[in-house]
Order: structure tokens, then sequence, then C-alpha cells
């Protein structure tokens, strides 16, 4: 057997008191790929970042060529060879295409910044990546799927020996997958070792060579992927069947409650309709930037949109602002829970009572003592594992804040409740009592829209999903009809 | 190519036409602004904004704000002023040398802080603002320096006519021109860009923000050392309050440049032409006969109407574009 070009083990990891990695184990082979794969929260993203210097792992031995390497910080990497390509691009939107893609190393002439030969060398890597990008165009201007080419043009610049993508393909269509296939054939042809981290089995079947599986911070198993199928993938990956995951309850569907009616915005969305009834999970599936954030955050009053009607259990609804949504019932979890969902800085009972605060407050002046009594109860309800409603709500575990926020929106009374990526970045554990908090909320004659990129929760949770494309609705299925084959084409472009 | 960067830059682009526009009413209404010696005068104080605002600039481009440039030109020109009044056949090079010296190690301090503390940039130089200030205080024990106790090489430097304009002027000139082609040519020099428009992104390829922010902030310590031996000799005096409030006036020439407040974006040129406009604004206004307190409503509003240009041609691109254009599908 050879020598892995690039092994990692025994690391191990924590932030605070959570353990992001537990066993850390990784080999990499040049001239193949090696698929890692594993639920959100299974330590991947830990292991990347250690890998390309931005954290430093706590313990374990990481070895280049069979030499013992220290990757102190992220030039460290880049000198060792060692290059990412992260899931969400990172670009800096005003410097040009060229310099974003040369960054870590821009050519240089006499001790200064050769621009010419910037430039010239950036047409020459674009040119087999996309000839449409001009490498003096800013950034700013180029959409996501570009914005990943510059990514992947920085690891052929820079000829990095290590190659890292994590999920390169979720935001990019059918034809853009395709080509990034083909580019990563011609870095395996090149001999670097590449490390391809997905969700998707088929592009593990298709591309890697390799695989490795982690779960809950810990390697469990790794080998040869021509010796493994998908089922023995997915049990390794999980550790538990589907029903313990995806605690679906049967709910009776209810009356329409939320009406949409041909929703339009400009450049983000258009001729949106659907209904939402009493007691349904409403599944919105499709890739990054398809739009669904844009439409819920349109009902939600965030942005107006500019043509469309809402109704809410027949009444019309004119929303202008996210107070007016909050006063008829409708509350949205944001996506991105550090910056939009809570403040991080306040104390769990400070975020619960925040959108309500004119429910407790008497000639405005904010009564404490209701907002304790307030606390607690969801913190009883939701089964919020913390010392009192006046911890800090950076202080709670992912999962645990997660259900912070969902109680600040209860506190509202809500009819209509939008979740985005409800479980985004939270561990196995509390992605179950989150879904399991969602079937109690239905069963309350609530309706939940869910946006969510991740099948397995659409389709386990969703007693309809609907499935945008571009911002327009492209198919909507039943809980009978969906199939991961159906749902997936219906998001991917043709 | 010099089309495309007109296209490109719209500050820089509105700010020359303002420029001349108000270059030409003015001298259509009062000729006399245009006598070599006004020009003269008018472009040497520009000059000061000038370099000093470059300097500010480099701090703005991290996502900092350096406050205390003016404080540091009080101190770093008293300094200088003391120890010429103690030395006055030392010569004019260890003048020189003291302000650059003096003025980075202050401008390190500042970005010590803020690099090694994580104290907020605002706040560690709106504390050494007043610290600076009152060392000034301290160290002259409240007393003025005159161009009597100041030798000769001292005062008369700044005012060495060369090619028609004083030496003051080109030393603008030379800073400006400097400062270009650092933060065109050199590693650090773009790096200040990376590490302000996206600090993730910056951490990522390996670029050490909080080192950049020190650097920018020794950079403008030390240009705003330097004006401060330049403000005392060509104003012949140093005393506590040299250059009160003049760094509201460094920021404003930045912004009206089309530096961004958040930082990655701006250049050189559009410093320049902001630090010119408000000189104009500052010595041509006055001999026309407009009082100065409309000076400052005016500077104050091309302030905020440059800010909501800016920020107006930022939101443009901001929406996104999801919707495929119709053309495309069948």
């Amino acid at each position: 057997m050879t020598e892995p070009a690039f092994s990692l083990s025994g690391i191990t990891k924590s932030f605070g008191g959570v353990r992001a990695l537990v066993r850390g184990e990784l080999e990499l082979f040049a001239g193949e790929v090696t698929a890692l794969v594993g639920e959100n929260g299974a330590g991947k993203s830990t292991l990347v970042k250690i890998m390309t210097g931005v954290y430093q792992a706590d313990s374990g031995e990481i070895r280049l060529n069979g030499q013992p390497v220290h990757i102190g910080s992220a030039a460290a990497a880049n000198r060792l060879g060692i290059s990412a390509i992260h899931q969400e691009p990172v670009v800096f939107d005003d410097l040009s295409v060229a310099e974003n893609i040369f960054i870590a190393a821009r050519p240089r002439r006499h001790g200064v910044v050769d621009w010419a030969q910037m430039y010239r060398r950036a047409a020459g890597i674009l040119a087999e990546l996309d000839p449409g990008i001009d490498p003096r165009m800013l950034a700013r201007d180029l959409g996501v799927a570009q914005k990943h080419l510059i990514q992947i043009a920085r690891a052929l610049s820079n000829e990095a020996r290590i190659v890292i993508m994590d999920e390169p393909t979720a935001a990019l269509s059918h034809r853009e997958v395709e080509e990034l296939f083909q580019i990563v054939q011609r870095l395996k042809r090149e001999g670097r070792a590449i490390l391809f981290i997905t969700h998707k089995f088929e592009e593990i079947f298709a591309l890697a060579d390799r695989y490795a599986v982690f779960r809950d911070g810990a390697a469990v198993g790794s080998g040869l992927v021509c010796e493994t199928d998908r089922s023995s993938l997915i049990s390794m990956m999980v550790g538990r069947t589907v029903d313990q995951v995806f605690p679906k309850q049967d709910v009776p569907i209810g009356a329409p409650l939320l009406q949409v009616e041909a929703l339009s915005r400009g450049e983000e969305f258009a001729d949106v309709s659907f209904t939402l009834n009493g007691g349904e999970i409403l599944g919105v599936y499709g890739l990054i930037g398809a739009g669904r954030s844009e439409v819920m955050q349109a009902i939600f009053g965030l942005h107006r949109p500019d043509s469309g009607r809402i109704a809410l259990r027949g009444e019309m609804l004119n929303i202008r602002s996210p107070g007016e949504a909050i006063a008829k019932g409708i509350a949205y979890l944001p996506e991105d829970r550090q910056s939009q969902g809570g403040i991080l800085r306040a104390s769990i009972g400070e975020n619960i009572v925040l959108p309500c605060l004119s429910g407790i407050s008497h000639r405005g002046f904010v009564n404490r003592r209701d907002e304790q009594a307030l606390a607690r109860r969801f913190i009883g309800e939701l089964q919020i594992k913390t010392s009192s409603a006046g911890q800090l709500l950076e202080e709670l575990s992912g999962g645990n804040q997660q259900k912070v926020i969902i109680a600040k929106w209860l506190a509202t009374n809500p009819q209509v409740m939008i979740m985005d990526e409800p479980t985004k970045g939270i561990d196995i554990g509390a992605k179950t009592a989150v879904y399991r908090l969602m079937g109690e909320l239905v069963s309350k004659g609530l309706g939940i829209i869910m946006v969510s990129s991740e099948l397995p929760e659409i389709m386990g949770m969703a007693d309809r999903i609907l499935v945008m494309r571009r911002g327009r609705l492209r198919a909507c299925f039943s809980r009978a009809e969906a199939t991961p084959e159906r749902i997936v084409a219906a998001a991917a472009d043709a | 190519m010099l089309k495309s960067f007109f296209l490109r830059a719209p500050a820089v682009t509105g700010l020359s036409l303002l420029i001349i526009a108000l270059l030409l009413s003015v001298s259509i209404a009062f000729p006399p602004f245009l006598d070599p010696v006004n020009l003269k005068s008018a472009f040497d104080d520009t000059a000061l904004l000038m370099m000093m605002a470059v300097g500010e600039m480099f701090v703005l481009l991290t996502r900092s704000v350096d406050l205390s440039v003016a404080a540091n030109a009080a101190l770093t020109g008293m300094v200088v002023a003391l120890f010429n009044a103690k030395h006055p056949g030392a010569g004019i090079l260890p003048v020189l040398l003291i302000s650059l010296v003096m003025g980075s190690a202050l401008g390190a301090v500042n970005g010590l802080l803020v690099w090694k503390l994580r104290i907020p940039s605002i706040v560690v130089t709106l504390g050494t603002l007043s610290v600076f200030r009152g060392l000034v205080y301290i160290i002259s024990g409240g007393a003025w320096v005159n161009s009597g106790q100041m030798s000769h090489a001292f005062l008369n430097l700044v005012r060495l006519p060369l090619l028609g304009i004083n030496l003051l002027s080109w030393a603008g000139v030379l800073i400006a021109i400097l400062a270009f082609l650092f933060l065109r040519y050199s590693l650090t020099g773009r790096n200040l860009y990376a590490a302000g428009n996206n600090p993730e992104a910056a951490a990522y390829a390996g670029i050490d923000v909080g080192r950049l922010q020190c650097v920018a902030f020794m950079l403008s310590g030390a240009i705003a050392g330097l004006s401060g031996y330049f403000w005392v000799a060509r104003f012949g005096v140093a005393y506590t309050d040299v250059a009160s409030g003049f760094e509201l006036q460094v920021i404003a020439a930045c912004v009206i440049g089309g530096v961004s407040i958040s930082g990655g974006a701006g250049g050189v040129v559009g410093v320049i032409l902001g630090a010119l406009f408000l000189g104009i604004i500052k010595n041509a206004l006055p001999v026309v006969g407009i009082s100065p307190f409309f000076q400052l409503l005016i500077s104050g509003l091309v302030i905020t109407v440059a800010v909501a240009l800016n920020s107006g041609t930022q939101r443009k691109t901001h929406g996104r574009h999801i919707l495929e254009s119709k053309k495309v599908t069948p």
C-alpha cells in the first residue's frame, strides 16, 4: 500500500465545553479523490479548518508525505500546498477577479506586484474554467457559481498538492456540476490529493476513489468506494434508523391558513403561489440561491413584493414591516441563527421576550417579573438546557440556541411559523428535538413552512414539498409522491 | 482604460467635475483668487490636509478609524519645536527623523491596542487623541513656541520654492504618489484592501488582519508626525491647540473622495480630490465673501451627499439576481 500524501490521526478539538472533534482520522492519497461524508455537526468543517490552519487541533498528529507538520496558520497551510474551496464562496467583492485568484500569492517582479503577469495568468486559468469571466472584473459582479470558480482557480494557481472541496456542488446547476467533475478529474491526473466533502451519494460513487465517514466528531469508517455501497455508508453516517431521526407525527390537515398568490419581486422571484394549511408542515426545497428565503422574507414584510397577494385565514394582508407580520401571527426564524436570529450577548429571557415586549410592558417599561415567568415557562416547555433564564444566549449549544429562538417566536402566539433551515449546524440529537417540537406545534393547529436544503429533513418532516429553482416554483409533491430523484430533478437546472 | 477607470469610480468623476465647476465659478466671481501668491498658500494648506488624509485612508481601508491624527501632529510638532529651540544648530535632518519616528511610534500605540487587545479603533483613538493633547500641554508647560525661537532652517524648509510651488506642496504630492505606488504595487498595500474588504476571507488567505491594521496605524502616525512638523513650521508657532479638530476634516476628505468607512474600498486619487475640494471651499469662499459658517454647511452637505451616493451605488448591486431572464427560458 502506498504512503498517504496527507494524514491526520487522533485529532481532537473542543470549543468551550463542546467537543467538535473527538477522534479525527483521515488519509489522503496523491492522484485520488477521498469523499468525506457525515451529517451536519459530524465535525467535517472543524476538520477542514484544522487542515487549513484556521483552527489549531488540541491534540493529534498531522503528516504531509510522512513528515509530521504543524499547520499554525492559514499562511502556513498555503505554504505547505494545502488549498480549500469553501462551501460559501470566500471572495473579496471590491477586488478584481485576478487578484482574488492570486490573493495568497500575487505574482511579483523586482519585489512589486506584477499586474500584467497576474492578469495574463488569471486569463489563462479562467480560459479553461469559464472564458466569460474577465480577470479585470470586480468579484462583486459575479454570480454564486462563478465565485466558486474563483476559488477553484485559486487552487489551480498555487499548485496546491492537497485540494479540499467543501460541498462545492451545493450551489451549482447540473451543467456546472459536470464541469466541476471534469476539473476534479484533471486535478487527479495531475497527482493532487483531493478531499471532496458532499452530502450527495451519486457524487461519491461517480467521483471518489476512497471514502471516510464521520459521526459525532469521530471517524467511524473508511475504505475504497468500490468495496462499499450506499446503504452501508448511510448506516455508518447515521448510526440510527430514519424513524429515530425524524419523529414525524400524524396530524390531521386543517383548513387553508396562509394563501400566497402570484407573488413577485424584482429579479428575486416571480409568480410564486401556494397554500399552507393548518396542522401542516410545508417543505420548501431548492438549491442555495433559488430564492426561497427571499420569498419568505417578503411574506414576513422584510422586503415588499412588487406584486401578488397574501391572505391569512381568508383575510387579505398588506404587510409593510415585520412588526405588522408579527401582529398578524406570522413568525420567521431566519437562516443565520447567529446574525439574524438571536442576540448572543443577551440573556435567554431577554431574547425570548424581545418580539412581544409590548405584551409584557406597562406604560413603556418592561415588567421584569413577567419576563422571567415567560422565560421560565418556555425553558420548561421546550426543555432548554440552561442554568437559568439569565444565562447568555452565546453560552448555550447550537441546538439550545435554536430552541430559545423558537421560544421567542412562540411567545408571540403565531399562527404561521416560517423556519428557514431550522436545523442548520446543530447536532443530530438537537435536530431530533427540534423536529419533535415542530410536530407538537402543528398538532396545536399551527402551520409551518420549513425551508431546507437537506433532502432527508424535507422528506422526513414535510407533508407537502414545494421545489424552487431560480426564483420560480417548479414542482409540488405530496409526501407519498416525493422521491429524492424527483425532488432533485425539479431543483436542478434542466 | 481611462474611461473604464472613471466608469468604475463614479465618486472620482463626480468630484472632479464638481471641483472644476467650483474653481471656474470662483475665478469668474473673483479673478484675484487666481493670483499665484494666493494659490500657493491655498495649495500649502491643502497639502497638509492631503497628506494626513492619505494616512487616514490606510487606516480606513482596514475597517478602522484614526481620530488621533491631529493630536499626533500637535504633539510631534511641539516635540520638534522644543528640540529645535534647544538645539538650533542641529540642522533639519534630526527634526525630520524625530517627527517620522515619533509619529509612527504614536501610531504604533494605537495599532498595538487595536491589534493585540482587540479594542475597537474608534475607542482607542478617542482615548489617545486626548492623551496626546494632554501630553502637548505637559511637555510645553502650556507655553507657546514662537517663530522667534525657531531656527531659519526649521522655518524655511517648507517655504523653499521649487518650480513655482513651495516644498510643502511638493511633500504632499510626493506622499500621494508614494501612497499610490504602495497601494497598487506592494503586497502590504494590496493586503490592506483585502483585510478590510473581507476580514474572514483574508484570514483564510493567510493575511494577518490585525497586523495590517497596526501597520496602517503606524503609516498614518508617521505621516501625521511629519505633518506636525510642517504645520508648526508653516504657521511659525507650536501650542496645545495646533490642528485642533482637524481630524474631522481629514476623515471628511477621505469620505468625500470615496473611501468606504466599512473598509476595503477607496483610492489615493479620490482622497486627493476630496482634500482639494475641501481646500478650495476653505480658501476660496472667504475671498468671494461667503461666511465661514457657510463653509461648514457646504462641506457638511457634500459629505452627506457623497456618502449617500456611494451607498446608493453599492445598494444597486446588493439585491440578488436569482430569476433567470425570460429570453433564456423557452
